[in-house]
């Protein structure tokens, strides 16, 4: 109960906030909360929530999917190998450096500006890097005593990997997944930027452009609502399939 | 007896950083099946070096082991290793009752007899009610004994146990070693049981093989002539274990002053 008033309380206070400074607001810009309340059902109907919310968040569930699958598989790769990763880790920090947006126009010179493929790449690019790298520090980082534990038993390489290489890396992928959730939401805005005329970023550029204001104010909510949903859904998985380490570091910290 | 365990001529010179450093020289020992053997040695003896290679976790440079009659190039089936560092050896996202079933799975057990090793394993080393518990939530003493209840339902031919009670208090300590000894009786299993404590070597052990210090070598093998049925108090305060005892510390320190048999 305590953590619920504690969770709900600063953003009841900020709304609170929000809706007494902007009550009798007369700027075009800044319009009044109540008017963007009274805006929010009549601007997210089913039509746009079928053809411009739900498409982009299948665009981020997908690019988000393929830099995860991919992140780990190459992460546990180049983390298991000196040899790989003497080889990688020089290209890996030179693209980690390169921030995702600027390879949107590369992207769509290949994949186009318009439809999916330019936008699920460009996500999945940006979220790959920080999943990519903490798997690899994961894995360079599985302690010996368990690897020989593994060995003495005669795990084989599938169990290896399986039981005890990506179970003990799991809070470090946690980490750059979590990460990458945050920079997913991001690009899904922006991908749509350039060149797209449906999605939620796109919707709340067009919005801008034609001087609807209070309905591009909604478009902005909607997007922090998702953004504390996702959020809130990784802490749920994360929450469940790390009980463990939580448990250990507590034990290591009161022993 | 049947020789289990044969170590013939084992070296190990590890090389890198263009210099190389002469670990074991020249290790030759046998244990015969069922035997319970202590290693002893100074610190920096390359006792911990000796267990990896005969575990066939580490390489070696030159001699020979067999297990049961067959050479010994990788981590062999009959084997299971007890590690000193009983929390980093137990898997923390499995619980007590996965960590001992993970070997048996790999194994190709069956379901039902897995549950029933299990059981079996920690019903000898006491640890029924832990089953569902995570390592974590164990005192060291009880983690420690997980790892011996892996390793015993894994049936090896050889228990290895590398200065397992190193980082356990004195009195757990002095539980886990009656532990080793009961349940050396109860299966018959053979152990070889590597620790730099003394009294802990003469109290455990049929046999007390001293290592000499850097590269290491055997500086004798000592007979323990006490009597099966082992206590904290009465053993550890006969003559004949004083005796024993004295006898391998004096060994112990030739070793750390450098001192060689034969002059090798």
């Amino acid at each position: 109960m305590k953590r619920v008033l504690l969770a709900l309380g600063l953003p009841v206070v900020l709304v609170a906030l929000w809706w007494v400074t902007s009550a009798g607001s007369t700027s075009f810009f800044w319009p009044p909360l109540s008017a963007i309340v009274e805006a929010f059902p009549q601007t997210w109907t089913a039509d746009p929530i079928l053809h411009d919310v739900l498409p982009s968040l299948a665009r981020l569930t997908l690019g988000y999917g393929i830099a995860l699958f991919a992140g780990v598989a190459l992460g546990t790769a180049v983390g298991s190998s000196p040899t790989l990763r003497a080889l990688f880790e020089p290209v890996l920090e030179f693209f980690r450096a390169l921030p995702p947006p600027v390879l949107i126009p590369v992207i769509a010179l290949f994949a186009g500006y318009t439809g999916w493929t330019a936008k699920v790449i460009t996500i999945a690019l940006g979220c790959l890097w920080p999943i990519l790298l903490n798997t690899v520090e994961g894995v360079r980082s599985v302690d010996e005593v368990l690897r020989d534990t593994a060995r003495s038993y005669r795990l084989g390489g599938l169990a290896t990997l399986h039981h005890v290489v990506l179970r003990a890396s799991s809070p470090r992928i946690a980490t750059g997944a979590r990460q990458a959730l945050s920079i997913g939401v991001i690009l899904m805005v922006i991908s749509e930027l350039f060149g797209a005329n449906r999605g939620l970023g796109a919707s709340i550029v067009q919005f801008q452009r034609g001087f609807a204001i209070p309905q591009m104010w909604t478009g902005i909510i909607l997007l922090g609502l998702i953004g504390v949903a996702l959020s809130g859904l990784f802490r749920l998985i994360e929450h469940r399939t790390l009980a463990w380490y939580r448990g250990l570091r507590q034990a290591e910290r009161g022993a | 007896m049947t020789v289990i365990l044969d170590v013939n001529g084992l070296a190990k010179t590890y090389t890198g950083h263009g210099r190389s450093v002469e670990a074991v020289r020249d290790l030759t020992f046998q244990i015969r099946k069922g035997e319970l053997v202590c290693i002893v040695g100074p610190s920096g003896a390359g006792k911990t070096t000796l267990l990896r290679c005969i575990s066939g976790l580490l390489d070696t440079s030159g001699g020979r082991i067999s297990l049961d009659g067959t050479a010994v190039t990788g981590p062999p089936a009959g084997m299971a290793v007890v590690f000193q560092e009983y929390g980093r050896s137990l898997f923390p996202w499995l619980t007590v009752r996965q960590n001992i079933e993970l070997p048996l799975k790999e194994k190709g057990l069956g379901r039902s007899e897995r549950a029933a090793k299990i059981d079996a394993a920690l019903e000898a080393v006491g640890l029924r009610d832990s089953a569902d518990a995570h390592p974590w939530q164990l005192s060291g003493g009880m983690q420690q004994r997980v790892a011996i209840a892996r390793a015993v339902a894994y049936e090896p031919s050889v228990l290895l146990m590398d200065e397992p009670f190193a980082a356990v208090d004195a009195q757990t300590r002095a539980d886990l070693e009656d532990l080793v000894r009961r349940l050396w009786h109860q299966l018959g299993v053979t152990v070889l049981f590597v620790t730099h404590d003394i009294d802990e070597s003469v109290y455990l052990g049929q046999r007390v093989l001293v290592l000499s210090n850097r590269p290491t070598v055997i500086l004798e093998d000592v007979p323990v002539d006490l009597p099966d049925e082992r206590d904290q108090l009465g053993t550890r305060s006969s003559a004949a274990f004083t005796e024993i005892r004295t006898h391998v510390y004096e060994l112990v320190q030739k070793a750390k002053q450098g001192h060689r048999p034969g002059g090798r």
